[in-house]
């Protein structure tokens, strides 16, 4: 890749790749704005399909009837028996689907998606329809998110070879250097394009020193090899082939930075110790030191390396990375329940009324076997079917009464080791029996200059035990910066339809203030100030004082803050626990 | 539509594969759960399993699939028709069967056959997914994420070995035995403990950690996916190797003894985890005797129960959440103190 073209070779191949290969591949994420070189983007994928093929938009809050095929309502009222219309991805089937703003896109449809990139099928089981029908087809996600923790469902990430990043690309795209001829001769050729043993090792090798744990990101690399070998006209993988396959597959799956030579490979001791190697051992990602000492073909990972995304170079830079990227965890806990409507429930008797659906299937079940009694009542058309109010079925929503509990732990001073082991037990009794409830806990810990989300909301207990393992303490107080933080965090709960409600744990003596400085005055001056904005964000809030000798402060941040307050010296897990549970809003 | 990557051909995963083995040999242990990351070849082992099995004998006319063997267990349509007489049977593939995330639960329970109904105004049951997967599999993938009404009828189903039908003015009842199987990522939703139980073993796939293995898996894959027919024709002579092994593994199986010794050793390591209930031993003992019929050992022995007994246990510990170590961690523990290092 050179610098002068933006980024847009990389660009260009990633479309001619998916336009050669869409199923074999699974697709490409696009990340970034939408934005005119998006638009230029998937213009150019367009003119590469076959020209039979043309990409077929999904919105990210398609139901699933119309993704993998149902019931045809009008179709079925007139012919008086079941008529099945094709879904989405079946109709698209040896194309391309484009998935809009696939950061929103709830975990159940990336199931469906995951399924048919897995099969190249889809199965329909639902209203009456049972059909297999093929469905090889590519994705082309649409991911508009911002940061690392809004991202699109990991288990259709995980799927998609590419990644384009397009907020890096340059703002005036070259023209694409390969045509819809050259994409069809690809085509023909991939089948008898090998991959030798040498370049599979190169990048095995490649995707362990730079931290990928999946085998399927190789595969996927392995298989982008081949394609790039085909479009270049050759039935042999070269090791520049293997180079590029590992510019685009695998460096945008990086999740740490291979060593410097004679440098220990161990991450470095002072960031989130969480990440330590007997912990990542235990996870399954492949132990750093076997893979550093493994050989490796110095090309391709150098190739990978320099294409890693230059925000993610930063973060990789300063320590291992949180682990939000790759797994992405949690996140599928928050957009289960991020659907309009709650979860399905089941069908009942009843007229649609309101949120309730009519389930038409159901109710044509309940007045079939009324039909030829109702007729000889009637004398009317002999081939409409005769429903009457009780036929009537409506689909159930439960509707959401998921709870997300925001611990917001003082982590400075020397009496933080305790108060975070406490607040740790109780995130994980709450997490323990929080399956029937629906509930989610997630975790803000402030020392030093700043707050920190160390467990984003999740209902996992095993994601809240790997985050919380070792959490580092002592430092300043920054209570402002952790109330606002939050705060921040509550509004994003109930943008997604949750209830949050926050436990504070802390002595209240804040000294350090909004902007990272020292000093009492101006610390409790922001510490009252941000207790107010909580106030106004009206959220359920418990302020436990953890001090041994309760002070005045505490308590008048939690009345700043309406929060009920609750002096606890010796707050142990189950009491806090017990305190968070009796906050949450019923 | 793909074609199934063959048993044999797949690289390491041993825990997996000896779970989906056993239950091969002998469904009664329960299901199998299989919890891990992606991208570690979950859902292809349990396909290539299945299309690995030889296959099985039904009666001929029977929409369920009762096997002619058994005349205890018919359904009701069979219990009618062959009353006495031996049924004409025939031989039919194992059937495994996925239940998608997107399941309704007409199509899963049956329903009403809505064609028949308003058409010829015959009340008839069209039967759903749990009937197709009687005698065989159902797959579950991402079964963490399954909807609640359809788990509590999946937990229901799987532990009486029956479905029952009430719905639509039906009445109908059949025969529902299947080996539930579920794969899925813990870290995106926690399964209920009720559902939890019900799978017989439990097991985490991981990716392998060398580089050798990796390459040898990207390597084989990349083989499949360039000519699936030619690969699997490659693999099919172990294929059926294996094959022969669970066809000969499940007649000696009811001639194999459990040494009472090796059951009160079975009982002590139960006991000390504190598993609740008997399921946990049962399941326990009949994996170590699946494995040893497997393997063609002349008795059940100490190794077999030793391999299989974090997977039959490590899922039914109570959950002590404070409790650092993980719960495999915690069975291996107690083997070694139940059985010796």
């Amino acid at each position: 890749m050179s610098v002068a073209d933006d980024g847009w070779t990389d660009a260009w191949l990633a479309a001619a790749l998916v336009a050669a290969d869409p199923a074999g591949l699974g697709g490409v994420r696009l990340r970034g704005p939408a934005d005119p070189r998006r638009e230029a983007w998937l213009a150019t994928l367009a003119t590469l399909l076959p020209a039979a093929t043309v990409p077929r938009r999904v919105p990210h809050h398609v139901t699933d009837g119309r993704l993998l095929g149902e019931i045809d309502l009008v179709a079925t009222l007139a012919a008086g028996r079941p008529v099945a219309a094709r879904g989405i991805l079946a109709a698209a089937d040896g194309g391309v689907v484009v998935v809009a703003m696939a950061e929103r896109l709830a975990p159940r449809t990336a199931a469906h998606l995951a399924h048919a990139l897995d099969w190249h099928e889809v199965c329909v089981e639902r209203e009456g329809l049972t059909a297999r029908t093929a469905a090889a087809i590519g994705v082309v996600a649409l991911d508009e998110g911002e940061g690392i923790e809004e991202v699109p469902p990991p288990a259709l990430l995980e799927r998609l070879a590419l990644h384009v990043e397009i907020g890096a690309l340059g703002r005036s795209p070259p023209p694409a250097p390969l045509t819809r001829a050259d994409v069809a001769t690809a085509r023909a050729r991939l089948a008898a394009t090998r991959i030798g043993e040498r370049q599979v090792r190169e990048l095995a090798a490649t995707a362990a020193v730079l931290g990928i744990g999946s085998l399927r990101a190789v595969v996927l690399a392995a298989r982008a090899a081949r394609v790039i070998a085909a479009l270049d006209g050759r039935r042999r993988v070269t090791s520049p082939d293997a180079a590029a396959a590992a510019r685009l597959v695998l460096a945008p799956r990086a999740t740490r930075l291979p060593a410097p030579p004679g440098e220990s490979p161990e991450p470095a001791p002072s960031q989130p110790p969480a990440d330590a190697p007997p912990e990542r051992a235990a996870d399954g990602s492949p132990d750093p030191r076997t893979a550093s000492q493994a050989p490796l073909a110095d090309v391709v990972l150098e190739a990978a390396i320099a294409a890693i995304p230059p925000g993610l170079l930063a973060l990789l830079g300063s320590g291992p990375l949180p682990r939000t990227r790759a797994p992405a965890a949690g996140r599928a806990g928050v957009a289960q329940a991020g659907g309009v409507r709650g979860r399905p429930a089941g069908v009942r008797r009843g007229a649609p009324r309101g949120e309730a659906r009519l389930s038409l299937i159901d109710t044509l079940r309940a007045a079939a076997p009324w039909q030829r009694l109702r007729r000889g009542s009637t004398a009317g058309d002999q081939r409409r079917i005769d429903v009457r109010r009780d036929d009537l079925h409506v689909r159930r929503f439960k509707p959401r009464t998921e709870t997300t509990t925001i611990f917001v732990v003082d982590a400075s001073g020397s009496a933080a080791m305790h108060r975070l082991a406490e607040a740790k037990g109780a995130v994980e009794l709450l997490l323990a029996d929080c399956y029937v409830r629906r509930d989610r806990v997630a975790l803000i810990s402030f020392r030093g200059s700043r707050a920190e989300l160390v467990l984003a909301p999740t209902r996992s207990l095993v994601r809240a035990k790997r985050c919380l393992a070792g959490l580092p303490g002592g430092g300043g107080t920054p209570l402002a910066a952790a109330l606002d933080a939050a705060v921040e965090l509550a509004a994003a709960v109930q943008r997604r339809g949750g209830t949050p409600s926050v436990v504070i744990l802390s002595d209240g003596r804040a000294n350090v203030g909004r902007d990272g400085t020292q000093g009492r005055t101006r610390a409790e001056q922001d510490a009252r100030a941000a207790s107010r904005r909580a106030r106004a964000a009206r959220l359920a809030t418990l302020f436990i004082d953890t001090a041994q000798r309760p002070q005045r402060i505490a308590a008048e941040l939690a009345a700043e803050m309406r929060a009920r307050y609750l002096p606890l010296p010796h707050a142990d897990a189950h009491a806090l626990s017990r305190a968070a549970r009796a906050v949450t809003p019923a | 539509m793909r074609q199934t990557y063959p048993f044999s051909a797949i690289v390491g995963q041993d825990e997996l594969k000896r779970a989906l083995l056993a239950t091969a040999v002998d469904p009664t242990i329960g299901g199998v759960l299989a919890f891990g990351e992606r991208g570690t070849g979950k859902s292809t082992a349990v396909r290539a399993l299945a299309a690995l099995l030889p296959k099985m004998r039904v009666v001929a006319d029977c929409r369920y699939g009762c096997d002619p063997e058994a005349p205890g267990e018919y359904c009701e349509e069979c219990a009618v028709r062959h009353a006495g007489t031996p049924p004409k049977t025939r031989l039919a593939p194992v059937p495994v069967v996925d239940l998608p995330l997107g399941a309704t639960e007409d199509r899963v329970v049956g329903a009403l056959d809505l064609e028949l109904a308003l058409t010829k105004g015959v009340k008839a049951f069209e039967p759903g997914l749990l009937a197709r997967a009687h005698r065989g599999f159902l797959y579950v993938d991402e079964v963490n994420l399954l909807e609640d009404h359809l788990v509590d009828l999946l937990i229901d189903v799987a532990a009486s070995g029956e479905n029952l039908v009430e719905r639509e003015g039906l009445s109908v009842r059949h025969p529902a035995r299947f080996v539930l199987i579920g794969s899925g990522n813990p870290e995106e939703g926690e399964l209920r403990p009720q559902l939890l139980d019900r799978f017989g073993l439990s097991v985490d796939v991981r990716t392998p950690a060398d580089l050798d293995t990796r390459v040898e898996v990207v390597r084989r894959r990349d083989e499949f996916e360039r000519d699936p027919a030619a690969f699997t024709r490659k693999w099919q002579a172990r294929d059926g190797q294996v094959r022969r092994q669970i066809v000969a593994a499940r007649e000696r199986l009811a001639t194999l003894v459990v040494p009472d010794a090796l059951l009160r050793r079975a009982a002590e390591l139960c006991l000390r985890l504190g598993t609740d209930g008997l399921r946990g031993e049962l399941a326990l003992m009949r994996a170590a005797r699946a494995v040893a019929s497997f393997e063609g050992a002349a008795t059940v022995a100490e190794p077999h129960l030793r391999r299989v007994a974090a997977a039959a246990l490590s899922h039914r510990l109570r959950r002590d959440p404070l409790d650092e170590a993980g719960s495999t961690l915690r069975v291996e523990r107690a083997v070694g103190e139940v059985l010796g290092p």
